[in-house]
C-alpha cells in the first residue's frame, strides 16, 4: 500500500512572526522556513508504517513555491521514497480548498491507501486540507490522530478530541491528519540527506491537475493583535493573595 | 434575509457551551437555524430551541449520526445548505472535523476560527498562532465558517422558543464507524468555559508532582486545570488539558500560569484571558511579558503557600 504524505513549507516553529508595516501580510523575507511540524509527524508516521511492512511506498507531496523543494528533500531524507512538487510562482499562496483539489488529482493517479497530513499548518492555522481531501475523494477521515493502526482493509484511528480521546474505524483508502502526540519525528542522518538528493522529485503545476488556484478569500489587511503589556511583579505570596482578593477570586 | 445554519454541538441530551458563541456569531449574519444531528437527540433539540436567537431547530435523529461522524454529518449539512446562505460551526474538535468536509462538498473555501463579523462577507481571523490578525472577504456563493468560542458572547440558554422540525438523515456512508471514547469525567469546570484556570508547565517535573502542586490550588479556587504542551507531551496530564495554538483556546477571568515559560504557541491559547498571573523561577521568562501579575520564585514552595493562604 502506498502512503501519500502532504507537507508544507512554513515559517519555522521558533520564529516570532512579524506583521509587515504596510498591513499586507507577515514578513517572510530572510526568515527561517521549515517543514510544518504536524507534517513532519505525518512523514514519520508513514515511515513507521513502512517499517512495520504495512506501507510499501511513501510519496511526499507539496504545493508551493520553488523552495518547497527543500521541504520535500527533508521528507526524502527522513525516509520518503519519491516526491512531487506542485509548483506555483513565488509569492503565490494556495488556499486549502485548491491544495485539496490538487491532492485529489494526485491521489487519482497514485491511488494511495493512506493519505497522511498535518492537522493544520502553523502559518494560516486553517485546519482544513485533510478533511477537504477526504470529502473530494469520498473517503473517510481520521483527524487529529493520536494513534494509527492498520488492521486489514481498515485503519483504526485514536483521535484527540476536546473531552479526551475518540477511536474510529475507517475503511481504506482513508485520510489521516496528525496531532502532536502521534509520534516524535526522527532527524534525518547525514548519509540519508545525501541519499535524498538523488531520490526522484517530479515537478508539476496546478494546471497538470486541472485545478484553478484563484483565491476565494481576499485578504483585506493583516494587523498586529492587540498588545498585552507586562504588568507588575509582586514580591511575595501575601501580595499575590491581596491581588487575588482585589480581583474577587479569593 | 441571510439564512444561517448552525451546527449544534451536543451529547444528544444537552447542548454544549461552544454552540452558544456560534449562535451569537451566526446571529450577526442573519436568521439562525440550529441543526441538531444525533441519535436519540430530542433532549438536545429541545435545549437548542430554548437558545435565545434561534429561530428554528432542525432535528436529524438517526443511529448513523451518533458521535458526529463527519462522513455522515457533512453530506446531511451539504444537502440542507441548498436552503441556506451560510453554515456556521463552533471551532471545537467536532466543528473542525465536520466543517471543512462540508465546505469541500459545497466547493467553498472555509473561513476558520473567526474572531469577528465585520460585514456580510468579511471576517477577522487569527493566523500565525494569533501573532497576526487577517481581515478576509469571501467571494464564494455560500459561506462556511468556524467560530472561536472565546471571541463571541454566549447566547442565553433560555428565552428562545423555536419550533423543532424533523429532517431525515442521509444514508450511512458505511465508510467509518465509532469504536470507543475515553472521556475524562470531572467535577471540574470545562477549560473552555472555566472562569479561573490554573495551568502547569514542564517545571512540574512529573504527573504526581503536577497533581500534588496544581490540583489543591485549582480545588481552592474552583478552577479548571490546563497545561502547556511540554507538560502534556511529558505525560503529566492528558491531551485534553493542553492550552495553546493547536490545543484549547481559553479566555477565563483569571489564568494562573505555574512553571510555564510562555512559548508563543502557548500564549496563542491564553493571551485573551482577562487577568494573567504567572509564577515562575526565571524572571526573564516570556510569560512575564504578558502577565498582569508576576511572582518570581520557586513554585514548589510558593504554590503550596498560596493554596494555604487562600
Amino acid at each position: 500500500m502506498q502512503a501519500l504524505v502532504c507537507v508544507k513549507r512554513v515559517i519555522d516553529y521558533n520564529v516570532k512572526p512579524r506583521v509587515k508595516a504596510d498591513g499586507t501580510g507577515v514578513d517572510l523575507a530572510n526568515v527561517k522556513m521549515s517543514m510544518n511540524p504536524f507534517d513532519e509527524i505525518a512523514v514519520e508516521e508513514a515511515i513507521r508504517l513502512k517499517e512495520k511492512g504495512v506501507v510499501t511506498e511513501i510519496v511526499a507531496v507539496s504545493v508551493g513555491v520553488a523552495k518547497s523543494q527543500e521541504t520535500l528533500r527533508t521528507a526524502l531524507a527522513m525516509g520518503a521514497d519519491r516526491a512531487i512538487l506542485v509548483q506555483v510562482d513565488d509569492g503565490v499562496e494556495v488556499e486549502p480548498l485548491a491544495v485539496a483539489k490538487i491532492i485529489k488529482g494526485i491521489a487519482d493517479e497514485e491511488a494511495p491507501g493512506l493519505i497522511i497530513t498535518g492537522k493544520q499548518a502553523i502559518d494560516d492555522d486553517s485546519n482544513q486540507v485533510g478533511q477537504m481531501v477526504a470529502a473530494l475523494l469520498g473517503r473517510p477521515q481520521g483527524t487529529f490522530a493520536n494513534e494509527v493502526s492498520v488492521e486489514g482493509d481498515a485503519v483504526v484511528v485514536k483521535r484527540e478530541i476536546d473531552g479526551g480521546l475518540q477511536t474510529v474505524k475507517l475503511a481504506l483508502p482513508a485520510v489521516v491528519t496528525t496531532d502532536l502526540r502521534l509520534n516524535e519525528p526522527r532527524y534525518a542522518s547525514l548519509p540519508n540527506i545525501m541519499k535524498a538528493k538523488s531520490k526522484p522529485l517530479a515537478n508539476k503545476t496546478p494546471a497538470d491537475y486541472g485545478v484553478d488556484i484563484a483565491p476565494r478569500l481576499r485578504t483585506l489587511k493583516v494587523t498586529e493583535p492587540p498588545v498585552r503589556s507586562a504588568g507588575i511583579k509582586v514580591p511575595d505570596v501575601d501580595a499575590l493573595v491581596a491581588k487575588l482578593k482585589e480581583l474577587g477570586v479569593a | 434575509m441571510t439564512k444561517v445554519l448552525v451546527l449544534v454541538e451536543h451529547d444528544n441530551a444537552s447542548v454544549k457551551d461552544a454552540t452558544l458563541a456560534a449562535v451569537t456569531a451566526a446571529g450577526q449574519l442573519g436568521e439562525v437555524t440550529a441543526l441538531v444531528a444525533g441519535a436519540n437527540c430530542d433532549g438536545a433539540a429541545q435545549a437548542a430551541a430554548q437558545i435565545a436567537g434561534v429561530a428554528k431547530v432542525l432535528k436529524a435523529d438517526d443511529a448513523s449520526l451518533d458521535n458526529a461522524l463527519a462522513e455522515n454529518v457533512a453530506p446531511l449539512v451539504a444537502g440542507l445548505m441548498a436552503d441556506y446562505d451560510a453554515f456556521v460551526a463552533p471551532a471545537t474538535t467536532t466543528g473542525k472535523n465536520v466543517a471543512p468536509r462540508v465546505a469541500a462538498l459545497l466547493d467553498v473555501m472555509q473561513i476558520s476560527d473567526i474572531l469577528s463579523v465585520e460585514g456580510p462577507r468579511t471576517f477577522t481571523r487569527p493566523i500565525y498562532a494569533g501573532n497576526a490578525i487577517a481581515t478576509v472577504e469571501s467571494s464564494d456563493a455560500k459561506l462556511v465558517i468556524t467560530v472561536r468560542g472565546t471571541a463571541f458572547a454566549k447566547a442565553a440558554t433560555s428565552g428562545g422558543n423555536a419550533s423543532v422540525e424533523t429532517v431525515s438523515a442521509t444514508a450511512d456512508s458505511g465508510l467509518s464507524s465509532f469504536v470507543s471514547a475515553e472521556i475524562a469525567k470531572s467535577e471540574r469546570p470545562e477549560l473552555t468555559s472555566a472562569k479561573i484556570i490554573v495551568s502547569g508547565g514542564r517545571a512540574l517535573k512529573d504527573a504526581a508532582t503536577f497533581e500534588q502542586i496544581i490540583t489543591p490550588l485549582a480545588d481552592k479556587l474552583g478552577a479548571g486545570i490546563g497545561a502547556s504542551r511540554a507538560a502534556v507531551d511529558a505525560g503529566y496530564v492528558p491531551n485534553d488539558y493542553q492550552v495553546g495554538q493547536t490545543g484549547k483556546i481559553v479566555a477565563p477571568e483569571v489564568y494562573i500560569a505555574v512553571g510555564i515559560s510562555g512559548a508563543i504557541q502557548h500564549l496563542a491559547g491564553m493571551k485573551d484571558s482577562k487577568t494573567i498571573i504567572a509564577i515562575n523561577k526565571d524572571e526573564d521568562a516570556p510569560i512575564f511579558q504578558v502577565a498582569d501579575i508576576g511572582l518570581v520564585g520557586d513554585l514548589f514552595t510558593l504554590v503550596p503557600e498560596l493554596t494555604g493562604k487562600l
